[in-house]
């Protein structure tokens, strides 16, 4: 195998364990929220082990472009899209985190009844979900459109985000009783927003990997 | 010559007899800086570098036209003084050449053309040349003794004290340490950063690396032409020719 053979070999590794990565991630958050939604505690404490492997997924990625870049010091296009990966990783860990701390206020919900619907935070769900999955097969097939395509994406998810905050308001203005659920529903709607501004931040890295510029600088 | 030692190439072709060497080669580079030429073996990097002090007027059949100005002055215009031309521009090869002389007279040979006889002046341009290239502490107790005794890499400083010896503005570096350790080429690539400050400095690498360390602006040149000339930063971050990209990542032809 020659030289550029075996580097474009590792690089498809890393390719390949994002996705990888990304599959597990999607599944977190559609566990979490659906943990939820159907208020099953085993099913949020199956999120927390989802966590500790994408963690781990996360130190195997960055361990790999680490060694591409001591080892083969990529330079240009190759070096942009380790870079990337680089920082894309670290996005999506935190992604990983936050679909975590969902799952675990889910589990403080106890018995009691919920206070309203659920139907904005699913829905912001659906829509973050298909952003990470978005980010990274934008970076994988270098697909400039699609990752520029986030950050407009991402402003459904605010909008939503401030929806349901001026419900949570409105409830918790109507019957102080409910203020305690309703921060912990806030709570799972900034984590949701978070994840959506992390894909737009791997979005932007991706970016980066294609043009050379990062279009926040 | 010129006060100023900027070096501007405009609409150089270079043969060979029949054989296009070099093909509409425009470049300007600047003073006080580090220029590197990379690309491929053959590519037209060391005969270009030979255009800036006309060592290619020695090669029969050699045919140069466009201009080459350092300075702004035409150095192929009429009435050049060749010599002067070629003491104001020092040349480093691959292969460290010391005279089988001793150190001291492997300095001194420059200044002496030049007819510098007195001995405490040629003591000091021995001695100053010497430190500049950072070989003082190493050879100052055995001047006398023959260069051919010294390690590859302090043989490699002490032709680059030969050259600066002669008092020159530019400094002509033809992959000056592709055949030394990591150390001897760490301590030459010092070298060259400081004498940045007081010399325009070109040198050919096949090192990217090395180039992507030391200079301040990168030519990569393919098949006798000049590609893309640009910042170093921005030729290695992010190149504008796909030429240019294919080749500094290993994946050209």
């Amino acid at each position: 195998m020659s030289i550029r053979a075996r580097y474009e070999k590792e690089l498809k590794d890393v390719f390949n364990n994002l996705v990888l990565m990304c599959r597990h991630i999607e599944l977190a958050i559609e566990n979490c929220v659906k943990a939820l939604s159907e208020r099953n505690v085993e099913l949020a404490k199956e999120v927390y082990a989802e966590d500790k492997l994408i963690d781990k997924m996360e130190r195997d990625i960055e361990q790999s472009c680490l060694k591409i870049l001591m080892m083969e010091s990529p330079v240009a296009g190759d070096f942009r899209e380790v870079a990337a990966a680089l920082k894309m990783i670290t996005d999506l860990e935190r992604i990983g985190d936050q679909a975590r701390d969902i799952a675990e206020i889910t589990t403080q919900f106890g018995d009691e009844e919920y206070i309203g619907k659920l139907e904005h935070i699913p829905q912001m769900a659906v829509i973050v979900i298909q952003m990470v999955k978005d980010g990274v097969h934008a970076y994988i097939n270098r697909d400039l459109t699609l990752a520029r395509s986030l950050d407009k994406t991402d402003d459904k998810v605010d909008k939503l985000f401030n929806t349901v905050m001026a419900d949570l308001t409105a409830l918790i203005k109507k019957n102080p009783d409910s203020a305690e659920q309703a921060i912990m529903f806030m709570m799972i709607t900034k984590y949701l927003e978070r994840i959506g501004d992390h894909a737009v931040n791997i979005g932007e890295w991706v970016e980066y990997a294609i043009t050379g510029q990062h279009p926040k600088t | 010559m010129a006060e100023k030692y900027n070096i501007t190439v405009r609409g150089c072709d270079l043969f060979y007899g029949d054989f296009q060497a070099l093909k509409d080669i425009n470049i300007d580079i600047e003073e006080h800086e580090v220029t590197a030429f990379i690309g491929p073996s053959g590519c037209g990097k060391s005969t270009f570098i030979k255009t800036f002090n006309r060592m290619n007027d020695l090669i029969e059949d050699c045919r140069i036209t466009g201009e080459i100005l350092i300075g702004g002055q035409n150095i192929y215009a009429k009435g050049t003084d060749v010599t002067l031309l070629r003491k104001n521009i020092g040349m480093v090869f691959q292969k460290p050449n010391p005279f089988p002389m001793s150190i001291y007279d492997n300095i001194a040979f420059a200044p002496r053309t030049f007819g510098i006889k007195k001995k405490s002046e040629l003591d000091d341009i021995v001695e100053s040349s010497i430190k500049q290239a950072g070989l003082w502490d190493e050879v100052k107790d055995r001047l006398r003794k023959n260069a051919m005794g010294l390690s590859g890499g302090q043989q490699q400083r002490l032709c680059i004290a030969r050259a600066l010896a002669a008092d020159p503005k530019i400094l002509l570096m033809d992959e000056p340490t592709s055949a030394l350790d990591p150390i001897s080429t760490g301590i030459i690539e010092d070298l060259i950063n400081e004498l940045k400050t007081q010399y325009t400095i070109v040198i050919v690498t096949h090192n990217m690396q090395q180039a992507t360390r030391i200079s301040d602006k990168t030519a990569f040149f393919l098949l006798g032409e000049i590609v893309e000339t640009d910042v170093t930063e921005q030729l290695f971050g992010n190149p504008k020719d796909k030429r240019t990209e294919n080749y500094i990542t290993g994946r050209f032809g």
